[in-house]
């Protein structure tokens, strides 16, 4: 599902250069729980976002469910970004005026479906994360467990082949944390492709697959086995 | 621009975002608003300025004469002459094509008119039977001179309003009595009332030949007027009075022996000459609305493309969650810029109806002697209003195609 292969990224601020991925090589195959762990600065969300479609590589090759990710125009990048991708983000990035139905169904907007069908379709994928309730109230009269899950939501609302979340549990306490993977685990478990960046041990062996990157390579790259959200609750 | 997903999103982020709105609408509106209220005035001051202007404005002309002030031909300066009949005749004759009335005047300054006990010190004007189209005296009871009293040289006379107040007791007809001017028996055929009010109706009119027999005249005359024929346009009716003018003195100057270059000797009066000075008056005061009004309208497009600028920043990050969400580019200036033409066609014509409406209603009550019926040009109105919704448009283009086209991290990261 997802190919990299030797990825370089520097970051330029004025004469400075900071470079931030030094060659990363790795493959995600469908149906895959992957956690991404590092120490801070390592570049996880660098390349989370880069696998994302959000920023781009310097150098290196990006196949996307066998697609070359490459000098795309706007117009295809916005399509893949929509259809193929779903971003989680661990500050949310909610819109703040539109409620937890609206923002849920801002990705489907962007498929061009229709407003009736697009709020049902939002509402399904509300209710999956168990906030149908919830749906008019708007980001601020959420807790941050719940802004995460209208977020997990969102990301889930078109039905992409990859989530990628950035500490989706980095806000959370723990057990919120727990709820939100149990979530993303019963995402996975039907099927979806999952990469999570995270700092927190427990949190990784909620996955499938640990990746270790320091100072901008993989120094580990191993299968766990997945501890059940449920159980530590 | 029909796309009614695209409206129902407007609407959304319009309804949620009411202050946003509201501040724009408001800038817009207002520009409008003051826009049309300056116009109106403008617009009405120049209806009031043309007004005042017609009422007596007539393309009239009036001669008279001064001592030379240059000597010429062994004749000193200091010299007194006078214009006679025959001058009228002649400047009639050459110039017949542009004179529509003509009158020459005698004059008899404080003349003693009295009825019964009554009497008073007037002024006695001796002239011809177009004068009082000339001078625009409206006959209040009887008639004017006519063609017949002037060759009759007939003893007649009209008095102004005023003096038929003076001299008569209410109740007493005045057409038909006789009075005495300087001991002189008149026959009052008409009493008229001018405009120019009283000082202007203390004037008695007699037929210029009976004046210059019975107050011993002879052939003198003090004083010529002319109306020309009115012209299709304003330029060619005053370049006309200006040869009329040019021709009539540089007749009257060779013929009495006055220096061409003595500006002194020949009094000439073309209300056409003052009519365009107000014209040119007119003009600078329009020009100065505009001038204004343009102002308003660049301090609008400023205001406009201010706000757009601040909202373009202050909806980077949601441009950035858009487009992580997959919004195409295009998608995103569409939103930006339909929702500018949208709050700011509403707000311009919210300040048109709105300045359109006070002055329909204040204009009555601001009329005075220089401003009457103010009112604007409605096609300069929406005009203007189009103007604003292109400016903000235009303004808003460019900070949301940046905005559109940065990654969407950098978009994200924005605070
Ligand atoms: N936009 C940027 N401009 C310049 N330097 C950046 C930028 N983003 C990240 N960096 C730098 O790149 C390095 C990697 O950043 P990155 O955000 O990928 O780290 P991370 O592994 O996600 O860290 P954390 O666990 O703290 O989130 C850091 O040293 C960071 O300072
Ligand atoms: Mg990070």
């Amino acid at each position: 599902m997802i190919e990299i292969k030797d990825l370089h990224k520097s970051y330029h601020m004025g004469s400075n250069s900071l470079h931030v991925l030094k060659g990363i090589n790795f493959n995600v195959k469908e149906g895959e729980l992957v956690a991404i762990m590092g120490s801070s600065g390592s570049g996880k969300s660098t390349l989370l976002n880069i696998l994302g479609m959000l920023d781009e590589a310097d150098s290196g090759a990006y196949f996307l469910d066998a697609i070359p990710i490459k000098n795309l125009n706007e117009k295809i990048a916005a399509r893949y970004r929509n259809k193929f991708l779903g971003f989680i983000f661990q500050s949310f990035n909610l819109i703040t005026y539109k409620n937890a139905l609206d923002n849920v169904a801002m990705p489907l907007y962007y498929q061009g479906i229709k407003r009736k069908e697009r709020s049902e379709k939002a509402m399904h994928y509300l209710e999956k994360v168990g906030l149908g309730d919830w749906a008019t109230h708007l980001p601020n009269e959420l807790s941050g467990g719940q802004k995460q899950r209208v977020a997990i939501a969102r990301a889930m609302a078109s039905e992409p082949k990859v989530l990628l979340a950035d500490e989706p549990t980095g806000a959370l306490d723990t057990k919120t944390s727990y709820e939100v993977m149990e979530l993303i685990q019963g995402i996975n478990d039907e099927g979806k492709t999952i990469l999570i960046v995270t700092h927190e041990d427990d949190i990784a062996h909620m996955t499938k697959r640990v990746v270790n990157l320091k100072d901008g390579v993989i120094i580990d790259d191993t299968l766990v086995e997945q501890v059940r959200a449920t159980a530590n609750v | 621009m029909f796309d009614i997903e695209r409206w129902q999103e407007i609407f959304d982020t319009i309804r949620k975002n009411k202050l946003r709105t509201f501040l724009t609408g408001l800038s817009v509106a207002s520009g409008i608003f003051i826009l049309v209220i300056l116009l109106g005035v403008g617009q009405g001051m120049q209806n009031g300025i043309s007004q005042e202007f017609e009422d007596d404005a007539s393309n009239s002309i009036w001669v008279w004469t001064r001592p030379t002030s240059v000597e010429y031909k062994g004749l000193n300066p200091g010299r007194f002459f006078n214009m006679t009949n025959e001058d009228y005749g002649f400047i009639y004759k050459k110039n017949e094509e542009f004179i529509e009335y003509q009158s020459s005047r005698v004059r008899i300054w404080n003349a003693i008119a009295s009825f019964e006990k009554e009497s008073g010190n007037y002024r006695i004007e001796g002239v011809f039977p177009d004068f009082q189209f000339i001078e625009n005296e409206t006959m209040v009871a009887g008639r004017f001179i006519n063609q017949q009293d002037v060759i009759e040289k007939g003893k007649i006379a009209i008095i102004g309003n005023k003096i038929k107040n003076d001299l008569f007791k209410k109740d007493i007809d005045p057409i038909g009595k006789y009075i005495r001017l300087n001991d002189i028996t008149f026959k009052v055929v008409g009493v008229y009332s001018d405009k120019g009010g009283e000082r202007e109706e203390e004037r008695i009119f007699v037929p210029s030949t009976a004046a210059q027999q019975v107050f011993n005249r002879g052939q003198n005359i003090n004083n010529l007027s002319y109306t020309l024929k009115p012209e299709k346009d304003f330029q060619t009716a005053v370049a006309k009075s200006e040869e009329f003018v040019a021709s009539m003195t540089s007749y009257l100057k060779t013929k009495h022996i006055i220096a061409p270059s003595d500006e002194r000797a020949i009094g000439v009066n073309n209300s056409l000459e003052q009519a365009k000075r107000f014209y040119d008056l007119m003009f600078m005061i329009k020009a100065f609305f505009w001038w204004v009004g343009v102002c308003t309208i660049i301090a609008g497009v400023v205001g406009v493309s201010n706000i757009m600028l601040i909202i373009v920043k202050e909806r980077t990050k949601e441009i950035g969650i858009r487009k992580a969400l997959g919004a195409l580019p295009v998608s995103i200036i569409g939103m930006i810029l339909h929702e500018a033409i949208f709050v700011t066609a509403i707000a311009g014509c919210t300040g048109l109806i709105f300045g359109l409406l006070l002055l329909e209603m204040l204009g009555p009550m601001i009329e005075t002697d220089f401003i009457s019926n103010p009112s604007v040009n409605f096609n300069v109105a929406l005009t203007t209003v189009f103007i604003l919704i292109f400016a903000g448009a235009v303004a808003g283009f460019f900070p949301a195609w940046r905005a559109a086209r940065i990654k969407p991290i950098v978009a994200l990261r924005d605070e």
